[in-house]
């Protein structure tokens, strides 16, 4: 099926998420939508799928201009849309599931699932799917659940399938197995639009590639394009990615942890045994896709976290079973993982939340009274320091953007003297300017020889910053390896496998079979350039 | 640097609570009631008026049986204890032996030392039927709404004003069933209210909730007192539901007077938890329900009106906890007075989480709840050494008990609570 989009504008208010947008999608094509976090690429696509009204513009499918006024119309008229946050009841099976909606019933409205169970096994075989259609989602890994997605849309005979971000949560080899199905699907005839900020799998899989910034197409290019010319086209103006970094001169070992295991009420291990090392002047990056231990991780050395067993020791001293203020005091720099909920207080004002952590000493309080023109001499030189973009201190922290908040969390934690300094998720949302700025900091801090951990789910960031990368999986570390481990070993010690299995393997992959994906030669220092985020 | 291997994982051995409890129960059992027991013997009845034939009475000795059962609620503990060694947990049929050894053991200790030692089993287990109706009612009506994601906390003024509008209407008319159905119109009435303010204009559920309980309250107090005491023979006399006795089987001894000597109401009662269970899980409408309580934008991207939904099973809901309500001044009282609901509907609340939101489970939970309470007016009767005080303080302790041995384990529907609002 064809389907035009023809001058799509949405507005929320006075602010324009799309403007003017044309787009075209051919019969059984790969058509990538290319923009950054916040360009507008997920509006478009709820607007398509009837989520959203458009505010102006026409919608053509096979050239009939047609009107949606909720998903259901989307989807009888051949849509199917995979959400970045799964559309998934996760306490259903995958047989109700994909039923839901679209039921199949004997008499008195009662359900047949057995009808549906045939149809999901069907595809699952075809595409090779592998979907057990009575097993409860939520105990699925998040590879097949995105399968459920693509069977549901499937089921109901979707000829044009939106996959929203939908490699945002997969390793990289299930990022690899999503490519291929795409590319049967097409096969198969059905138009793809994919949704991505990720300039590897853009390349390895689209037909043709359209960048959008600030709501607007920029321009279509074609997917042989450099990963230079995309970002720059992405970002709208030349960056200069690649870190450059010096190799690292580890010191002591200054961060011990030791057995941490961390048990949560509902009596689940979500952190198992876990001991490693930060030595002065180097970064560990903790490697992983997400929920198998991380923000545990992270929280039990902050002290938010209870932790069941195990220590914690910061240049000999004892963290564990201490408040949180004294692990801050001891010399903790801690960037959580969810800037706005927890980096920030976003009604406070950009002043106040660059002294979160530091109101009450010198030279910012003294006894019950605080120096306001120490805050905001502090705040003028942070601003300054950090590049943060406004043109007031005293503005809320929630008018900035991502990457500005960001910067404004980061300034605050950098601004002590510390002893160590983690950072979860450093990058997330941020945009490509941003994090070239914040890895740079970063790196800085490590080169003042302060032991760093950054927790990631962005493999091209841990392979960008790391000296060494400790990866995690369900909650135990699954092997401590090198800063230049490749990209495969990487996703397979993230999927579980042993550091010596992955390396075994990755070599006969290499040697053996072409990797799934046409990757380019060069492939990795390419990445390091052109994929940011 | 070299690549290390999987770290060795440590075992976490499960907790201490339930090994506690166990303890704590067979201690309490094989001293209290045991060794500090009565040695005089408890009587059971299991025979009632009218039954076919005749059962023999259950006689045991105080102080001997529970130390046996103290003995044997030793044993289970100690089991617990090194099963918690192996990190295996306690089976849940074994923590259910337990407790219904207890009940027992605790039985025999109050009525080895009151004044009568004779009770009525068979009256005990009946009178615990009647007393959980009206609960049995408000908390599938909690179940209804909470599937769908709206908390319903105004089940008890849902009673309340459908026990007054039952009593009103079926003294006027002379008719019980017309009194029946503008009871199940009055539950309706306050889930619009509810339906309204928490889908429409997205109040908290919990204040519009609680604000109904108070308003239900204060109009049919006030009705009470200015229609209905004015002229009780005209407003409240209301005609009572007939008690249908279904010949035969109803002289089956325990569980005849049970299942098959009841009024409409009770009758309705069992069928009304079969078809909302069958409703939920096992039709179109209950799953598409299950999942706007679960994932409500899920089920909006398929197409399901989230909100219409959701209005249409709080409305549902009323109705159900209505006809709950009818029983008080239908068949269980005489004629209304304030309060009658007397805070049921929140126990309700507490069965519909007990019972882990499923109707039968809540159903199971309110019969538990109605046992409780009955044994306290029996045990009242016949003249314990526990002060009545304390007796009238067991459904709620059994609630509490029940509610919060959950915790940590229940787990409702997601989106309950929630107001659903399209971007």
């Amino acid at each position: 099926m064809k389907l035009e989009l023809r001058g799509i504008s949405k507005a929320f208010g006075s602010f324009y998420a799309n403007k003017n947008i044309d787009l075209m999608v051919d019969d059984a094509q790969i058509h990538c939508l290319l923009g950054e976090n916040g360009a507008g690429k997920s509006t478009l696509m709820n607007v398509l799928y009837g989520l959203y009204q458009p505010t102006e513009g026409e919608i053509l499918l096979d050239g009939k201009p047609v009107e949606f006024s909720g998903p259901g119309d989307a989807m009888a008229a051949g849509i199917g849309m995979v959400h970045q946050h799964f559309m998934l009841v996760p306490v259903f099976t995958v047989a109700e599931n994909i039923a839901l909606g679209a039921e199949t019933t004997k008499a008195g409205g009662v359900l047949d699932l057995q009808d549906t169970r045939k149809k999901i096994r069907e595809i699952s075989d075809r595409y090779s799917f592998d979907v057990d259609p009575d097993a409860i989602v939520e105990d699925l890994p998040v590879g097949v659940q995105q399968r459920v997605e693509i069977i549901k849309a499937l089921v109901r005979e979707a000829k044009i399938l939106i996959l929203d971000e939908p490699t945002a949560v997969l390793t990289p080899q299930e990022t690899d197995e999503l490519l291929e199905i795409m590319r049967q699907l097409k096969a198969n005839g059905t138009s793809i639009v994919f949704i991505s900020h990720k300039l590897r799998e853009v390349r390895a899989v689209s037909d043709v590639i359209t960048v959008i910034r600030r709501g607007e197409v920029i321009d279509s290019v074609s997917p042989e394009s450099s990963t230079t010319e995309l970002a720059n086209l992405m970002v709208g103006r030349a960056v200069e990615l690649n870190l450059n970094k010096a190799p690292a001169t580890p010191g002591d070992a200054v961060l011990q942890v030791k057995d941490l295991t961390v048990v949560d009420p509902a009596g689940t291990t979500t952190l198992n045994s876990v001991t490693f090392d930060i030595h002065e002047g180097e970064i560990l990056a903790v490697a992983g896709v997400q929920g198998n231990g991380q923000t545990e991780l992270t929280e039990a050395i902050l002290g938010t976290q209870p932790v069941t067993a195990g220590s914690v020791k910061l240049a000999g001293e004892e963290l564990v079973g201490k408040s949180v203020k004294q692990v801050l005091r001891s010399g903790l720099g801690f960037v959580p993982e969810d800037r706005s909920v927890h980096g920030l207080v976003t009604e406070f004002s950009i002043e106040e939340n660059l002294v979160l952590d530091l109101y009450d000493r010198a030279p910012f309080g003294k006894g019950i009274s605080m120096n306001l023109d120490a805050i905001k001499k502090n705040a003028t030189a942070q601003i300054k320091d950090f590049d943060v973009r406004t043109d007031n201190p005293l503005n809320p922290a929630s008018s900035l953007s991502g990457g500005n908040q960001q910067k404004v969390v980061m300034a605050r934690e950098l601004s002590r003297d510390l002893k160590l300094f983690i950072a979860s998720q450093p990058t997330r949302g941020v945009d490509v300017g941003s994090i070239e700025f914040l890895h740079r900091r970063i790196v800085a801090e490590r080169d003042k020889g302060t032991p760093v951990m950054i927790v990631s789910t962005e493999l091209d960031e841990v392979m960008e910053l790391a000296d060494r990368i400790a990866v995690l999986y369900k909650g135990r570390i699954n092997g401590i390896v090198p800063g230049n481990t490749s990209r495969e070993v990487l996703g397979l010690m993230m999927a579980g496998v042993s550091a010596e299995e992955a390396a075994e393997q990755a070599e006969f992959t290499k040697s053996d079979n072409e990797p799934v994906e046409a990757a380019p030669a060069g492939e990795r220092s390419e990445n390091q350039e052109g994929e940011g985020q | 640097m070299t690549a290390s291997t999987l770290q060795p994982a440590i075992n976490v051995l499960p907790s201490k609570k339930t090994p506690i409890i166990l303890s704590a129960i067979a201690v309490i059992v094989f001293f209290c009631f045991g060794l500090l027991g009565n040695s005089d013997s408890a009587h059971f009845q299991l025979n009632s008026a009218g039954d076919a034939f005749k059962l023999p009475e259950l006689v045991f000795p105080g102080k001997a049986s529970n130390i046996v059962i103290g003995l044997l609620l030793i044993g289970l503990a100690v089991y617990s204890w090194l099963q918690r060694k192996k990190s295996k947990l306690v089976a849940t049929w074994m923590i259910a032996i337990a407790a219904v050894l207890f009940v027992l053991s605790f039985l025999i200790w109050v009525v080895s030392g009151a004044d009568i030692t004779t009770i009525s089993l068979a009256s005990l287990l009946a009178g615990a039927v009647v007393l959980a109706v009206p609960l049995v009612f408000g908390s599938l009506s909690g179940v209804l709404c909470e599937r769908a994601g709206v908390v319903n906390i105004a089940i008890e003024g849902q009673l309340l004003g459908g026990a007054f509008t039952a009593a009103l209407v079926s003294s006027l008319t002379k008719n019980a069933f017309a009194g029946l159905i503008a009871a199940g119109i009055a539950g309706a009435l306050v889930s619009l209210i509810l339906a309204l303010f928490s889908i429409k204009y997205v109040v908290n559920q919990i204040i519009v909730g609680v604000v109904l309980n108070v308003l239900v309250s204060g109009i049919t107090g006030f009705l009470f007192t200015t229609v209905m005491q004015e002229d009780p023979e005209l407003y409240n006399k209301p005609v009572h539901l007939p008690v249908i006795d279904i010949p035969g089987l109803s002289a089956i001894p325990v569980i005849g007077p049970i299942l098959f000597k009841q009024s409409v109401i009770g009758y309705l009662m069992y069928l009304a938890v079969f078809i909302v269970w069958f409703g939920l899980f096992k039709t179109k409408w209950g799953l598409r329900v299950r999942a706007v309580g679960e994932h409500p934008k899920a089920a909006d991207t398929l197409g399901i009106k989230v909100n219409r939904t959701r209005f249409w099973n709080v409305t549902l809901g009323g109705i159900v906890a209505g006809i709950g309500g009818s029983f008080f001044t239908l068949v269980a009282i005489d004629s209304f007075t304030k309060e009658i609901s007397g805070g049921r509907g929140f126990i309700a609340l507490a069965a519909v989480i007990f019972g882990r939101w499923n109707p039968i489970g809540a159903f199971l939970a309110a019969l538990l709840f109605g046992f409780a309470d009955n044994l306290q007016v029996i045990l009242t009767i016949i003249g314990t050494p526990v002060p009545s005080q304390f007796m009238a303080m067991m459904p709620y302790l059994v609630t509490i008990f029940a509610v919060a041995g959950l915790v940590g384990r229940s787990r409702g529907p997601a989106a309950a609570g929630e107001p659903y609002v399209k971007e």
